[in-house]
């Protein structure tokens, strides 16, 4: 198809594992899993300035860490069972400063693609799908500014 | 927290991580040609991870008096501001120059794809810069 050239089904399979993951999550915790702030959470225990010593951040560090482990290891678990090894060849300064304007954005919003995305919208916040429409249109226009510069 | 509650953030961590491998979300180059209009399958990715996560959220808390493993349902409102926009359109210019967001640059350390550290690391240190000068 000429919209989806590489397939469907391990994209909507891929979706619905990771709506499975926080679905999990909320019913056995309560919790409401964002990923961005766990960036924040872990400058707890190397910082004393008071804004990641909040206890928003400081005493939900832990179970932040485990939730990233928990990702680190389902990746893992794919690799071993069904993947196979892949390394992007995106320009290391991409990654760099496209990482670290993500990290500070995100953080600014208070959520990304996981807190915004999947959280703030299937709660149907305003806020959540605004912030959605305007990261994905700044995203969509960066890329293409910058696959037009070689 | 308990760590039988550890042990399902755990758990759900696990699922969350097999899936950002399985959808690709893991490789820059995927989500860079979606946003370049190229192939449309995140929004299948969105779309499926929405749909199920909107069912749990609203059903969960009519038909359970609280988590299995928790005190109660918590919820994350975000404040209709101008810093929620403003640093969305700043995340949104990051994520098109690398094509990497939070949960595939940790997913990419259990795939092998070692250089999304470097953008971990670029998102550990706009986290920093963001919680020192724009608290």
């Amino acid at each position: 198809m000429e919209f989806l050239p590489l397939g469907w089904h391990h994209y909507l399979a891929g979706g619905l594992l990771l709506g499975l993951g926080m679905s999990l999550l909320f019913v056995s915790t309560g919790l409401i899993g964002g990923m961005s702030t766990v960036f924040t959470t872990i400058w707890s225990f190397f910082s004393s300035a008071p804004y990641f010593n909040e206890p928003r951040f400081a005493s939900t560090r832990g179970w932040r860490l485990v939730y990233a482990s928990g990702i680190v290891l389902g990746a893992l678990l794919w690799l071993v069972t069904m993947g196979e090894p892949f390394v992007t060849s995106v320009p290391y300064w991409q990654l760099a400063v496209g990482g670290f304007l993500a990290g500070f954005g995100a953080r600014l919003s208070n959520g990304c693609t996981a807190g915004h995305g999947i959280c703030g919208m299937a709660s149907l916040q305003p806020a959540s799908i605004l912030a959605v429409c305007t990261f994905l249109a700044t995203a969509m226009a960066t890329a293409h500014i910058v696959r037009s510069f070689p | 927290m308990t760590a039988r509650a550890l042990a399902f953030v755990l758990l759900s961590g696990v699922l969350f991580g097999f899936g950002l491998a399985l959808s690709t979300m893991v490789k820059p180059e995927v989500v860079l040609s979606f946003l370049l209009w190229k192939d449309m399958g995140l929004l299948l990715v969105l779309g499926g991870a929405v749909s199920v996560t909107f069912l749990v959220y609203h059903l969960a808390p009519r038909v359970m008096k609280k988590p299995f493993a928790g005190e109660k349902f918590l919820t994350h409102p975000s404040d209709l501001a101008v810093r929620t926009l403003a640093g969305a359109a700043i995340f949104g210019v990051g994520w098109g120059l690398c094509g990497v967001c939070p949960g595939p640059a940790i997913a990419g350390l259990g795939v092998g794809n070692w250089p999304l550290l470097i953008a971990l690391a670029g998102l550990v240190l706009g986290a920093y810069i963001q919680g020192r000068f724009f608290p």
